[in-house]
């Protein structure tokens, strides 16, 4: 299964400035994410870690600055979610992944629906995908839920699947997690994390945010760090302890 | 026991079926009440002659709640798309053309609500509410405030096709409520555009990390409920043979009713074109039931407000019901067996 990417970053930002009105959400950021590299990204609440990861999953364009994926510069202006799906490019978000009241095989392939080209989704073709997603990929088992379950109806855990699962099938060069655990049991986080290490062994990129240090410092090769829109440091793992990486934290903490 | 909650909870899967009921029960109520009237079958053809610009308003409607919007200047597109098709038609005499320029003008006023919501912001309670002042106003203004008579449009064509009597006896528009229903309930559940409504309606932020075009999505709902209004308006302009300013204000609050009772959830997401198709019908025979009934036409909006009461309450007793079972049922059965 090990896949060997033809290019040396799965992303890399370029002098990438956001500003919401006057506010600057993110100021000069620059970051590469190696084709088959964990980073873990790190900074405290309105850091701007939620901004770079929306302007890296097209939901909106810096304001200044240059995007590469794949080593490919990206035309900003073309730039959306369904380029960044077809560039490979998956995100599970912390709360946003899935739409409560909606029948999980709409969740699965909500934004890029398989349709006849009057736009007609192939309602068949889709349930079918999800029902082998959820028990193929994810492993889902018993006789509570299948494809035509409501997302509501499940646990925290069960959802962040659900979304990861979603990754998997869709075939990802660069898996983002954001806050992927932060509702979830040790267990599940467990296998989040489980998840993350199987990203690597297959070759891929991913970028994992959490607040929780110790889970960050587990499993990524490359720390970086935000601060106040602005990436303050970029640590190897090889160059520093967990204990050390929380004390650099906190100094940025208590700098506020 | 164990076999009665099962069945109950497939049963209460089905669209719309609460509402179906309560149509029911509440034709034989009339039929009881007022044998003679409700036992023939002119009634019912009466109902399939008022009923449909209604029933198409709530079936446009219903996207708009589905989305967690909503659209108060519908009422203004009927007369305002009323008043254009009227004038084309009596300026140039020909039907088709007059019938193309109020869509579009439908169509236009939807554009506008549109951008006020999706581009400018404002919410679209008070977006359309404002939209209604204008349009309506404007109407007015072109049309000199008077009502304009048609009645030499019967000969054509149009008529015949959207308001006429098949076989002499049933109203073409029912027809034209059936088949919008029926398409719009594909468009609702099986369209990547009602897919998209529903998941702006569920929570917008989702849909937009997901790829769902929002700006976009709302801007063409607007426009697909102007046009379903216009179109509304239209039927009810040919069926009367006459437009006049206030031809929309009175179909407003009962189109929502109708919504409503069919059990579209005011709070998005969740959608039922079904169930606003027998909204709309409850709505539109309350009036005529009672009356028939004998108690008094006084006592039509009383009944409607109680008949709205118990439709959503059932609506939210059985939904919750079957949230219970499934909860149980869930946190037996499944787990996540490795990631």
């Amino acid at each position: 299964m090990l896949k060997k990417g033809q290019f040396k970053n799965a992303v890399k930002m370029n002098n990438i400035e956001k500003y919401f009105g006057h506010t600057a959400a993110l100021k000069g950021v620059n970051f590469g994410v190696g084709a088959n590299e964990v980073v873990g990204l790190i900074g405290d609440n309105g850091a701007g870690k939620s901004t770079l990861i929306k302007i890296i999953t097209g939901v909106f364009p810096p304001t200044k600055g240059e995007l590469y994926i794949r080593d490919k510069k990206v035309s900003l202006r073309d730039y959306n979610v369904k380029q960044a799906y077809k560039l490979g490019i998956e995100t599970v978000y912390q709360d946003k992944s899935l739409g409560e009241k909606q029948d999980l095989w709409r969740n699965f392939f909500i934004g890029r629906q398989i349709t006849n080209r009057f736009g007609f989704i192939k309602v068949r073709e889709e349930k079918e995908i999800a029902q082998k997603i959820m028990f193929d990929i994810i492993g889902f088992r018993g006789a509570g839920i299948t494809a035509e379950s409501k997302a509501n109806k499940l646990s925290g855990g069960e959802r962040q699947g659900i979304a990861i699962g979603r990754a998997m099938y869709f075939d990802a060069e660069l898996i983002i997690l954001d806050e992927p655990t932060s509702a979830l049991s040790l267990k599940e986080v467990h296998k989040v994390l489980n998840f993350v290490r199987k990203i690597k062994d297959s070759g891929r990129a991913c970028i994992y945010i959490s607040h929780i240090l110790s889970d960050v410092y587990e499993i990524s090769d490359k720390f970086i760090i935000l601060d106040r829109g602005k990436v303050v440091a970029t640590i190897k793992k090889s160059e520093v302890t967990l204990k050390k990486l929380s004390e650099f934290m906190l100094k940025y903490a208590h700098a506020k | 026991m164990k076999y009665l909650k099962v069945s109950i909870a497939k049963l209460v899967k089905i669209e719309g079926l609460p509402i179906i009921l309560v149509y029911f029960v509440l034709m034989v109520v009339f039929i009881i009440t007022a044998t003679k009237v409700f036992t023939g079958y002119r009634i019912y053809m009466s109902f399939l002659q008022t009923v449909p610009p209604l029933l198409i308003l709530a079936l446009g409607l219903t996207f708009v709640i589905t989305a967690g919007e909503m659209d108060l200047s519908f009422s203004a597109i009927i007369a305002f798309s009323g008043f254009i098709f009227c004038y084309i038609f009596r300026t140039f005499g020909t039907p088709w053309l007059a019938f193309i320029l109020a869509l579009s003008s439908g169509a236009l006023v939807g554009l506008i609500n549109g951008w006020m919501v999706a581009k400018v912001g404002i919410p679209s309670i008070m977006a359309t509410l404002a939209a209604q002042f204008f349009w309506n106003g404007l109407t007015i203004l072109l049309s000199g405030g008077l009502s304009w008579n048609i009645k030499e449009i019967r000969p054509y064509f149009i008529h015949t096709l959207f308001v006429g009597r098949i076989g002499g006896i049933v109203p073409a528009q029912s027809l034209w409520g059936v088949g919008v229903a029926v398409f719009l309930w594909f468009i609702l559940n099986r369209h990547t555009f009602g897919e998209h409504i529903l998941f702006i309606g569920d929570n917008v932020d989702v849909a937009r990390v997901m790829g769902v075009n929002v700006t976009a999505t709302k801007i063409k709902l607007f426009v697909f409920m102007g046009v379903i209004s216009a179109f509304a308006g239209i039927l009810l302009t040919l069926e009367m043979i006459n437009f006049w300013t206030t031809q929309g204000a009175g179909l407003l609050l009962p189109t929502i009713a109708a919504v409503f009772i069919g059990g579209t959830s005011l709070a998005g997401g969740y959608g039922t074109v079904i169930g606003s198709f027998f909204g709309a019908y409850i709505v539109g025979s309350l009036e005529a039931g009672v009356v028939a009934s004998g108690i008094g036409g006084y006592w039509t909006r009383l009944v409607t407000g109680l008949v709205m009461a118990a439709s959503v309450s059932l609506n939210i007793i059985l939904s919750r019901e079957k949230g219970k079972g499934l909860r149980e049922r869930i946190k037996e059965s499944v787990f996540i067996k490795n990631l």
